[in-house]
C-alpha cells in the first residue's frame, strides 16, 4: 500500500455544477491522444463510487448545494477535489449573481484551484502534479 | 467411492496448494495481460498509454479506498457477489490446461464443465447488480442477463461440434476416450483429423468462439451491462473500494482463462516436441512461454483489435449478433464438419 499507487491510479469523476461546458470541453482535451491523461494511470469513471479525484467545474447554482454535498460524500475517502475554471473558484462571469449559492468551497473542502477560462489542457495537468504534491506533503506530515 | 484416490491426504494437500499457486500466478499474468492490453489498445489510438504495471497500481490504490455499503442495498448480498465471482473466475482456472501442463482438476471435469462453470460469474455480477439497489445496476444486471443467454448457444455450439468430430475417432479406441477431456483434445487436436472443408469449418468455429470471449470479457462492443458513457458503471455502479477491487480482478482472470479455453480447444500444439527438447524442465518453460505467446494472441485479436475497431452495440443489436448471426455463423461450421465426416 504505497502512496505511489494511489497517485498513479487517480480515477476522475467529473461534476458539472452549472459550468457553461467550456471547462468540460477542455477537460475532454486532456483525455484525446494529444494529451493522453491515461499514461498517468488517470481515467474517467462514470460513478463517484468508483472516484479519487471530483473535478468540479462550474459556479454552484442553488438547485446543485444538496448535490454537490451528496456526491462528496458519496466519494469514498480518500479522495480530492479539484476546481477547475474561474466560476468554481470565485464566480466568474457570473460573479453575485442572484442563482448561485456561492463557490465551490464554500461548499465543499477543496484540494486544488486551476484557474482559467477556460484553463488550459496543460494548466489541469500541471494542477495533477499539484495534487500529487499535496499528497506527499500530507503523507510525510503523518509520518 | 474417492475421487482423491490412495493417497488422500497428499493429494489433497497437492490440491489446495496447487490451487493457491495457479489462482496466484493466473491473476500475475491476467493483469499483466490486462496491462499490455491497454498499451497496445492506446497505441493503436495514437496515444501513450498507461505503463503495464498500471492494473497493479489500480488495485493497490482500490484496496486502500473506502469499501461503502449503500442504504438500500441488500448489504450481505451485496458483499457477498464480488467474492462469488471472483472464487467462480478463479476456479475456471483450475479445469482448464494451462502453461502447457494438464489442468489441476483435469481429471474430474470437461470442456463442458467449463460451460456450465463460465456462467456462474456473469450470474454473481447480475446478482451484486441487482442487490445494490441503483436503478442503473438495476437496469446493468438486466442487461448481463441478457448478454449471458445470448452468446451461450454459439459458445455451447462451437465447444459440442469440436467434441462431436473428436468423438468420432476417439470413440473407436479401446478404451473409448471422453472427447470433450482436454487431454484427449491435445491428443486428437481437430486439425488433424478433418479435411479441408472441416478446417473451414473449424476456422469458423474458432471465429465465433473468439467473438464470444470478447463478449464474455465485457469487452467495448459488447459491454452493454458497464456502458461507462450511458449507465455510468451499470453493474458496478455503486460497489467501491474493496468490493469493486475484487470485480476488477474477477473480470482480468475471466478473460484470461477465456483465453486459455480457446488455446486449449483449438491450439493445443507444444512446442517442445517440434523442436526436439528432451529435458523436462526446459521442455516446461519452453512450452509455457509458448502457451503464453499463444494466449496472446487469443487475447489481442479477441479484446484488443475487437476493442478499437468498434464502437458499443445497443442492448438489441448484442442480442441479434449473437442469438441469430454468430448462432447461424456456428451452425454452419458445425454442417461443414459434418459434410467434411461423409464427403
Amino acid at each position: 500500500m504505497s502512496l505511489k499507487a494511489f497517485k498513479r491510479a487517480l480515477w476522475v469523476y467529473h461534476l458539472n455544477t452549472g459550468s457553461c461546458n467550456g471547462c468540460d470541453i477542455e477537460i475532454l482535451a486532456v483525455l484525446t491522444p494529444r494529451y493522453d491523461v491515461e499514461r498517468f494511470g488517470i481515467m474517467l469513471v462514470g460513478s463517484p463510487r468508483h472516484a479519487d479525484v471530483l473535478l468540479v467545474t462550474g459556479p454552484v447554482v442553488k438547485q446543485m448545494v444538496p448535490r454537490v454535498k451528496r456526491i462528496y460524500e458519496q466519494t469514498p475517502d480518500p479522495k480530492l477535489v479539484m476546481v477547475v475554471g474561474n466560476c468554481g473558484i470565485e464566480g466568474g462571469v457570473f460573479y453575485e449573481s442572484y442563482n448561485l449559492a456561492g463557490p465551490v468551497d464554500q461548499i465543499i473542502p477543496v484540494d486544488v484551484y486551476v484557474p482559467g477560462c477556460p484553463p488550459r489542457p496543460e494548466a489541469i495537468i500541471h494542477s495533477v502534479v499539484m495534487a500529487w504534491v499535496k499528497l506527499e506533503k500530507a503523507e510525510q506530515g503523518v509520518s | 467411492m474417492n475421487l482423491l484416490g490412495e493417497n488422500i491426504w497428499i493429494n489433497g494437500v497437492i490440491i489446495i496448494v496447487g490451487s493457491a499457486v495457479l489462482v496466484f500466478i493466473g491473476g500475475v499474468f491476467g493483469m499483466l495481460y490486462r496491462g499490455i492490453d491497454r498499451k497496445l489498445v492506446a497505441h493503436m489510438q495514437g496515444r501513450v498509454g498507461p505503463p503495464i504495471v498500471q492494473p497493479f497500481r489500480d488495485v493497490q490504490k482500490l484496496l486502500m479506498k473506502e469499501s461503502i455499503i449503500p442504504d438500500g442495498a441488500v448489504s450481505w448480498l451485496f458483499t457477498a457477489a464480488p467474492f462469488i465471482c471472483l472464487i467462480t473466475s478463479a476456479l475456471l482456472l483450475l479445469y482448464i490446461p494451462l502453461f502447457g501442463l494438464q489442468a489441476l482438476l483435469g481429471g474430474f471435469g470437461d470442456a463442458l464443465l467449463i460451460v456450465y462453470l463460465l456462467i456462474l460469474p456473469s450470474l454473481a455480477f447480475a446478482v451484486g447488480g441487482f442487490a445494490s439497489s441503483s436503478p442503473y445496476a438495476t437496469v446493468g444486471a438486466q442487461r448481463e442477463m441478457v448478454v449471458l443467454m445470448s452468446y451461450e448457444f454459439p459458445l455451447a455450439v462451437a465447444i459440442v461440434s469440436l467434441g462431436w468430430r473428436i468423438g468420432h475417432v476417439t470413440t473407436q479406441l479401446t478404451p473409448p476416450a471422453n472427447p470433450f477431456m482436454f487431454s484427449t483434445i491435445a491428443e486428437y487436436p481437430i486439425w488433424s483429423l478433418v479435411g479441408p472443408l472441416g478446417i473451414i469449418g473449424s476456422l469458423i468455429l474458432v471465429f465465433t468462439l473468439l467473438v464470444v470471449t470478447s463478449g464474455k470479457g465485457a469487452k467495448v462492443p459488447f459491454d452493454v451491462a458497464e456502458a461507462e458513457t450511458e449507465l455510468a458503471g451499470g453493474i458496478l455502479v455503486e460497489y467501491s473500494g474493496r468490493n469493486l477491487c475484487l470485480f476488477y480482478l474477477a473480470d482480468i482472470i475471466k478473460a484470461f482463462a477465456m483465453s486459455s479455453l480457446v488455446v486449449a480447444l483449438f491450439i493445443p500444439y507444444n512446442l517442445s516436441p517440434l523442436v526436439g527438447i528432451g529435458t523436462p524442465v526446459l521442455a516446461g518453460i519452453v512450452d509455457g512461454l509458448f502457451f503464453l505467446v499463444k494466449v496472446f494472441a487469443v487475447m489481442f485479436i479477441s479484446m484488443s483489435v475487437i476493442r478499437t475497431a468498434m464502437a458499443r452495440f445497443k442492448i438489441s443489436q448484442v442480442s441479434w449478433v449473437y442469438i441469430i448471426a454468430m448462432t447461424l455463423i456456428s451452425l454452419v461450421g458445425l454442417i461443414l464438419i459434418a459434410v467434411d465426416l461423409m464427403v
